[in-house]
């Protein structure tokens, strides 16, 4: 026996022959009363989990109270007060202020006016960076008014403009924390992993509850969404700042706030910045879900659109979702680039002179609001003159369905007859029992006996929890998108990186197709491959497609420069250079592409049930509905569960990849 | 243009002439708050009940909440007032919420619901003898697609609607398989793409939707539902199993928070006498999904041509 242990990957291959063997004959153990237990989890052995959640989320909304006042009391003062400046900014940009109520109100103050908005974004791009950067975020709101997305578009602005500070405040507190108390990091840290596993649909309903159905609960579900980037980076770029300035604020006797806010903080802004943008990439990708519980904006215009099977106007409206997030993304890039220049400071000149930019935009502002009352279309932008590109897309959708309908069908039997549906057999055919065991050892064999543990100790929840089979269907839908979107992905990463040119036009085709809200192509997508697993696929694919191309363009791009000469000198053709040197220095960055690509997949589980699927977003989705919380949450703790295993698996072999080629 | 005048001149003494009558019977200015869903016909009708009610004087608001989410809403009060609330598929819930004692139901709506299997016109020249649901024991393969063959497809659903098809399919002895679609979209795009082909396509409509005025087709003719034969499998074509029958066919109910009454009476009894019929409520759902005019302008014409109407409901 020694000698097998120290052949690890024939034990493996022959454990794997094995599971393949008991997945492909255990379908008769059903009529075998002594095995079925093992193949079908039996319902009498579940753990009523979901249901000890949801009294204690009736508990805490009914009955928990402080003495002085009740949970939901507290929790109603905190939508109240997240509610005002939201109302506020959303009526400065969007809707005007009002007097009186509802069909017979009369707006006494319009909103800004485009012009003055393009006016004041443009300047800020000026301030921020150069006439270029104010031509694109001129033309992207320029687009807004034109295509007549902008009414929407300042809704949606207008729940960024609140959600961000808020996310990005509390995401500075927990990692300011985890910086200063290390049992503090240690709790957080499994926290905000949860916090990015766990899909939104899945604690909507428990958000809902506490802070009343409207556009609040959506800020709030936003910000939970938003935060954790802000979190991890913050403390990251504290433990990054120099010693030196450390010890020379020790030296002067700071205090510790005095350490925080002048030393720490200033010195880790270029790293901070980061995370002010990655919060407002992500509140920008929660629109849509934001927008099912009353959040409106850009993100209920797409939903509202595919509900009429209106494909072009959700094109349109998506596609201003990925212009406003383009806009927004360069602005506050260029803003942070800018926070860690050096600035002279103004000389002595008049105010008007000091501040022309915030001159010329409220002289700007005062001219159209004021002519606007004369003029209107210097106030809202006239409808006569919008234009629509909506009649392309759903054109476009059509003549593929009419004409090339059969190539798709042929493609998707050969698809689903030889690749998704073994594969699906296999899982569902695997016995719980040895398939947790399996789990373990491979925790085991990759990350040591602590994440054979844990990964133990989650498979074994999922079952408890009845959840198996969603959980090997969820398994089989993302595993087989991942390998999909691992083939198409990773060649086009490495052709990126290889020509520039290829790559700037990929660079872009990636940027819109992450911003891109997926909902805008699901419609499409099910008239051309029918309700169905495959069509699920399609749609994970295209979604999670993104950071395997990233990542692999990344490795290849930043193979040491030195390695590659030597390369060159020892005589190696372009394809040996490419196969023998840059791919197998680039694995560690590809690995990690494929881990966050499993990642997007499993979030977007959650959306791909809105197709018609059976797995744990169906689960999810389904709780949703039934405004059910425990059901909703352990089924959405299930995903994490499945995520984080294999995070932790894939990030275990990165790092054993990366000392076998020396690189760290 | 003169219509517009006309229109406007005659909403301004509407209102001149009730803000004097109604406004002194507004009870409470706290805001009426009615949820909004995700399909047309709800909107509508609820924006037209909100106009009425703040024709009356009352304060309303507007919320986006989930169909089945929003009971929660309603017994709490956190939400006034629900528009639809479909016999076919929210009576379980409406059932319970009021069973709590914290919702109660405010009446029918006058719109009634039908759900049902439901097939395109060009379907019955591949399967003579439709609508009557006997048609489809001998043609399921024209319904077929590569997955399901030799057995028919039928879309049904999101699971969460119910509807008993699987059940409904072995009663009666059909050769169908179920496609449970995720969503209201996802099943008529279903519908939208097979259309567009004129390819074979069977699914679950129910209206008042827009896909009938859409699409032409029919809808199938099972044996009629009762609740007998749904709960008895003795009753019924096939004496050995339940769900031998169609789909129910049900009203659309009004459910509000229990406290709406004792907090705004006179709206309560407003939101009681609101009623509206299948064919109106047809004709503005296809006016905004089909024709692309605008919700508010559809509730806007509406008001204006059915004052005398809405005049009876507040002034009770």
């Amino acid at each position: 026996m020694a000698w097998l242990l120290k052949k690890p990957t024939l034990v493996f291959l022959a454990l794997f022959a094995a599971t393949w063997l008991l997945a492909k004959y255990s379908s008769t153990w059903f009529e075998s009363p002594s095995l079925a237990w093992a193949i079908d989890y039996p319902k009498t052995w579940v753990l009523p989990l979901k249901d000890y959640v949801s009294a204690a989320m009736k508990w805490l909304v009914e009955d928990a109270g402080f003495g002085l006042f009740s949970f939901t009391e507290l929790t109603r003062a905190i939508a109240w007060l997240i509610e005002q400046p939201y109302e506020f900014v959303r009526a400065v940009l969007a809707t005007g202020f009002f007097d009186g109520i509802g069909r017979r109100a009369t707006q006494i103050v319009p909103p800004l006016s485009w012009i003055a908005v393009t006016a004041a974004v443009v300047a800020l791009g000026h301030y921020a960076k150069s006439w270029g950067l104010a031509a694109i975020v001129g033309l992207a709101f320029l687009y807004l008014a034109v295509f007549g997305q902008w009414e929407s578009a300042m809704v949606t602005l207008a729940s960024v403009v609140i959600a961000v500070p808020f996310g990005v405040a509390g995401g500075l507190m927990l990692g300011i924390l985890a910086y200063r108390h290390k049992s503090f990091e240690a709790v957080l840290k499994p926290v905000l992993d949860l916090m990015q596993t766990i899909p939104v649909f899945a604690y909507l309903v428990p958000i809902l509850f506490m802070f009343g159905f409207g556009p609040v609960s959506a800020l709030v579900a936003t910000v939970i969404y938003a935060m954790p980037p802000m979190a991890r980076i913050t403390t990251m770029a504290l433990k990054n700042v120099d010693p030196e300035i450390v010890d020379f604020g020790k030296m002067t006797g700071c205090t510790q706030r005095q350490m925080t806010w002048k030393i720490l903080v200033p010195s880790a802004l270029n790293g901070l910045m980061v995370g002010v943008n990655q919060v407002i990439m992500l509140s920008l990708n929660m629109v849509i879900i934001a927008s099912m519980i009353g959040a409106g904006g850009l993100g209920f215009d797409v939903l509202a659109s595919l509900r009429r099977l209106n494909i072009g106007g959700g094109f349109e409206a998506g596609i201003a979702i990925v212009i406003l997030a383009v806009a927004l993304d360069r602005l506050s890039q260029a803003l942070a680039a800018r926070s860690t220049e050096y600035s002279p400071p103004p000389r002595e000149q008049g105010f008007v002179a000091r501040h022309k930019r915030s001159v010329t935009v409220v002289v700007i502002l005062g001219i159209t609001m004021g002519l606007g009352l004369f003029i209107p279309a210097l106030q809202t932008y006239p409808e006569a003159a919008e234009l629509s590109t909506g009649a392309f897309w759903t054109n476009g959708v059509k003549y593929l369905n009419i004409n090339y309908f059969d190539q798709f069908e042929a493609v998707k039997i050969f698809l689903l007859t030889n690749f998704l549906l073994p594969i699906k057999r296999f899982f569902l055919g695997i016995p719980w029992p040895w398939a947790i065991a399996m789990i373990t050892l491979i925790g085991w064999k990759f990350g040591g006996w602590k994440l054979g543990a844990m990964n133990f100790a989650m498979a074994l929840f999922i079952a408890t929890t009845g959840m198996w089979e969603k959980a090997m269907i969820t398994i089989y839908l993302c595993g087989a998108s991942v390998v999909i979107a691992s083939i198409i992905g990773i060649p086009i990463g490495i052709w990126a990186a290889l020509s520039p040119r290829a790559g700037k036009v990929i660079g872009v085709a990636i940027d819109t197709l992450q911003t891109l809200p997926s909902f805008v192509y699901l419609i499409p997508v099910i008239m051309l491959f029918r309700i169905g697993d495959f069509t699920a696929m399609v749609a994970i694919v295209a979604y999670a497609l993104v950071p395997a191309v990233r990542y692999a363009a990344h490795g290849v791009r930043h193979v040491s420069p030195d390695l590659i000469e030597a390369g060159v000198v020892s005589g190696c053709t372009k394809r040996q250079i490419l196969f023998k040197i840059r791919l197998p220095l680039a694995l560690p960055e590809i690995l990690l592409g494929i881990n966050q690509t499993i990642m997007l997949a499993l979030s977007m589980l959650v959306i791909t049930a809105l197709v018609g699927t059976r797995d744990l977003g169906q689960e999810v989705y389904i709780a949703l509905t039934k405004a059910d919380t425990g059901r909703g949450l352990v089924a959405g703790l299930a995903i994490a569960f499945i995520a984080i295993m294999a995070d932790r698996i894939i990030s275990a072999s990165a790092r054993k990849a990366k000392t076998r080629y020396g690189i760290d | 243009m003169t219509n517009a005048i006309s229109r406007s001149l005659m909403g301004a003494a509407a209102a001149a002439m009730l803000s004097t009558a109604a406004t002194a019977q507004v009870e409470s200015m706290d805001p009426i708050k009615l949820t909004l869903h995700d399909w047309s016909g709800q909107l509508i009708n609820t924006q037209i009940m909100g106009s009425i009610l703040e024709e009356a004087g009352y304060n309303i608001q507007y919320v986006q909440a989930d169909y089945i989410a929003q009971f929660a809403g309603l017994k709490t009060g956190d939400l006034s007032l629900a528009m639809e609330i479909w016999a076919t598929t929210g009576q379980e819930a409406l059932d319970e919420a009021v069973a709590s004692g914290n919702v109660v139901n405010a009446g029918e709506t006058g719109l009634n619901a039908i759900e049902e299997w439901w097939y395109p016109l060009y379907m019955k020249e591949l399967c003579p003898g439709l609508p009557d649901w006997t048609a489809l024991q001998n043609c399921a393969e024209a319904f077929s697609t590569a997955e399901t063959a030799p057995k028919g497809r039928y879309v049904g659903g999101p699971v969460t609607w119910g509807g008993f098809d699987e059940e409904r399919i072995e009663a009666l002895n059909l050769d169908f398989e179920v496609v449970h679609a995720g969503t209201d979209a996802a099943l008529f795009a279903e519908l939208e793409s097979a259309y567009q082909r004129q390819a074979p396509v069977i699914l679950w409509v129910y209206v008042p939707h827009w896909a009938p005025a859409k699409y032409d087709g029919e809808f199938v003719e099972f044996p009629p539902y009762s609740a007998e034969c749904y709960n008895d499998p003795s009753v019924g074509i096939n004496p050995n199993a339940a769900y031998d029958c169609g789909k129910p066919r049900g009203p659309i109910w009004k459910a509000a928070w229990a406290g709406f009454e004792d907090k705004w009476p006179g709206a309560f009894s407003a939101v009681q006498a609101y009623t509206i019929n299948n064919d109106e409520m047809s004709a503005m759902v296809a006016a905004v999904d089909l024709d692309g005019e605008s919700i508010d302008d559809v509730v806007n014409a509406w008001m204006d041509d059915n004052e005398d109407r809405w005049t009876a409901w507040i002034s009770q």
